[in-house]
């Protein structure tokens, strides 16, 4: 449960579990039965858990995309994946800890994972730069899958950053050319990829590992052209106009599955992923396998040929 | 991303449409601005005030400085192609709401009035210097030359359409990024150019990618950036993140010509660059160096 930090919203949901939970200790305490008291909270904890889920409004859905106790890569690569084993570096500047990737079983089958870390506390979160990738990371990123098209194993990208990284060195060391070129060579790999966004799916940053032959997105991560923030400073010079922006730029499921940007959402547990990740891992895990046995149908040249056409039908235009 | 962050930090100049384009479009004819005589524009690196016409004259260079002006899209085709060979494709191709975003209709409507284009490209076939060629053009004025659905299908038209024809395609880019007004949608444009520019470089074809004042974000992350040949114009800004972005995220100053064409070139992003007087003459002799052996056209 949620303990530690608690979003504005949560907090009457939060405040009638910590209800039951003192109950629960009283009554064990005191050897009582309080079943009578405590399963009524139950039953209204859970109706609680489900208005509040089900009134989110976008900028309150970026909110639990972000929040801090969301599972991270590490968290679920452990809880979906065998025996992960991380593989580092770009081969030619350094390895970027915002981007990890490696092999792992998924169950009994060798595969590639790989996604952005954004870490747990705060030195973990300083030392993964927040989970925001430098161009080494894209370009580590790209050599495991290609390794992946060589051993012909099944990719598997999680996705979860704000956006490309801000500083003077993702540039010199030319993050825009990585980005392209993952985004070319994504689109002609041999081998299967399917992309599942758990958090934020954050512009250029996200979309660099974003190119699969399915792309799912969990029920409160979110997958926009830039962040809320970034929307409303540039359009209405007011970062504080993000809420807005939220709701303008569309990324609820429904919209994203009307475009074909995504090919379906991963249920959350009731109250968000970070109330119970092991089911959240669970339903990713069942999505994974799915796609993959649909995948697995297709020779490796249908397989670059269906990606091509996914990715481009996509864009809403006339032909008068 | 930071699209108008970016052409703040440019010099101002005043904004007037170049005359003497020749309309190749249905659609440009219609809003078609006449330019008043007398007008005068100030170069944004030296101060000289140039008479409009000359400057024209001079392929919109400072004839003190060099400093090379923003060329509008029409301007530069007729700049590039042989005189009367631009074939213009793909005009059916017109913007959508999608999203239904605040004031994006309105917004398309005053910068098709602006720029005397329906979006911000343009793409056809024609020669350079005899040599035929596909050429996409991208424009400033329309809505910072950002790209949604339409640049990106017009761009993946254009590269579908080279392969078909086994044309040598050029890319003339200056973009702030992706179109925040389609969303997602535009977001999805960079897998789309870039995935086709795969299977063009698969089929063996030549794409050399010219990006102008200035080139960033999502086109600068997707087409921009993929040329067999990088080229770029001297002086022009060219990179991932805006400045001001990044300066507000480090808290610190940027380092001086930081993601000018130069510094690009210095950090391995661009092959060449050309000044725009050469420009037409560098291409005539790339094409001619990546022509097909043995009469295989």
């Amino acid at each position: 449960m949620s303990n530690g930090f608690i979003l504005d919203f949560e907090k009457p949901l939060v405040e009638l579990e910590k209800k039951i939970e003192e109950l629960k200790r009283f009554a064990a305490e005191k050897n009582m039965d309080m079943s009578g008291e405590i399963e009524p909270l139950e039953r209204r904890a859970a109706e609680l858990a489900r208005e509040i889920m089900s009134k989110l409004d976008p900028w309150q859905r970026v909110m639990i995309a972000r929040h801090p106790k969301r599972p991270t890569f590490y968290d679920l690569v452990g809880m979906i994946f065998q025996d992960f084993l991380e593989l580092h570096g770009d081969r030619h500047f350094r390895d970027d800890p915002a981007l990890a990737g490696g092999l792992a079983w998924l169950d009994g089958r060798a595969v590639t994972v790989l996604g952005e870390q954004k870490g747990r506390d705060t030195k973990e979160k300083i030392l993964r730069n927040f989970g925001q990738p430098h161009p080494e990371g894209y370009r580590k990123a790209m050599r495991l899958m290609e390794q992946a098209a060589k051993f012909k194993r099944p990719v598997i990208c999680m996705v979860d950053v704000a956006g490309a990284y801000p500083g003077i060195e993702a540039e010199e060391r030319q993050q825009g050319e990585a980005i392209a070129r993952n985004l070319r060579d994504m689109s002609m790999l041999p081998v299967p990829i399917v992309v599942v966004i758990t958090g934020e799916g954050g512009s250029g940053g996200a979309l660099a590992t974003g190119v699969g032959d399915r792309v799912y997105l969990l029920e409160h991560a979110y997958y926009s052209v830039i962040t809320p923030e970034g929307c409303a400073s540039i359009l209405w010079k007011d970062a504080g106009k993000a809420p807005h922006a939220a709701k303008a730029l569309r990324f609820n499921t429904e919209d994203l599955l009307r475009l074909g940007v995504i090919d379906g959402s991963i249920a959350e547990p009731l109250g968000g992923a970070h109330h119970d990740p092991a089911q959240t891992a669970a339903n990713i895990k069942e999505i994974v396998l799915t796609a993959l046995a649909e995948l697995d149908r297709f020779s490796p040249t249908e397989l670059v040929e269906e990606r091509y056409r996914r990715f481009r039908r996509l864009g809403v235009y006339a032909t008068s | 991303m930071p699209l108008k962050e970016l052409f703040k930090t440019r010099p101002k100049y005043i904004t007037i449409k170049a005359p003497g384009q020749a309309g190749q479009g249905a659609l440009e004819t219609k809003d078609k601005k006449e330019i008043p005589d007398g007008l005068w524009r100030k170069c944004g690196e030296c101060g000289q005030t140039i008479y409009h016409k000359e400057l024209a004259k001079n392929l919109y260079l400072c004839p003190r400085c060099n400093h090379h002006f923003r060329v509008g899209a029409r301007e530069r085709v007729s700049q590039l192609m042989d005189p009367g060979s631009f074939n213009e494709l793909f005009t059916e191709i017109q913007t959508m709401d999608p999203l239904e975003f605040p004031d994006y209709p309105a917004r398309v409507k005053r910068a098709q009035k602006d720029s005397a284009l329906s979006e911000a490209v343009i793409v056809g076939t024609g020669t350079l210097d005899g040599f035929p060629v596909g050429l996409g053009v991208m424009e400033s004025t329309f809505i910072m030359g950002s790209m949604g659905s339409v640049v990106g299908e017009k761009i993946t038209l254009l590269i579908e359409h080279c392969q078909a024809s086994r044309l040598p395609l050029i890319i003339v880019s200056v973009s702030g990024g992706a179109r925040m007004q389609e969303g997602i949608l535009s977001l999805m444009q960079m897998a789309k150019t870039s995935a086709a520019l795969g299977r063009f470089a698969q089929a063996g074809l030549l794409y050399v990618s010219l990006m102008t004042d200035p080139t960033t974000a999502g086109v600068f992350a997707s087409f921009g950036t993929l040329g067999d040949l990088n080229i770029c114009e001297p002086g022009a800004l060219l990179g991932f993140t805006g400045q001001r972005v990044i300066q507000q995220t480090i808290k610190q100053t940027l380092p001086p010509g930081f993601q000018s064409a130069e510094f690009q070139m210095e950090h391995g992003l661009v092959d060449m660059i050309v000044n725009r007087r050469d420009l037409r003459k560098i291409l005539a002799q790339i094409l001619r160096m990546h022509q097909p052996r043995g009469g295989e056209a």
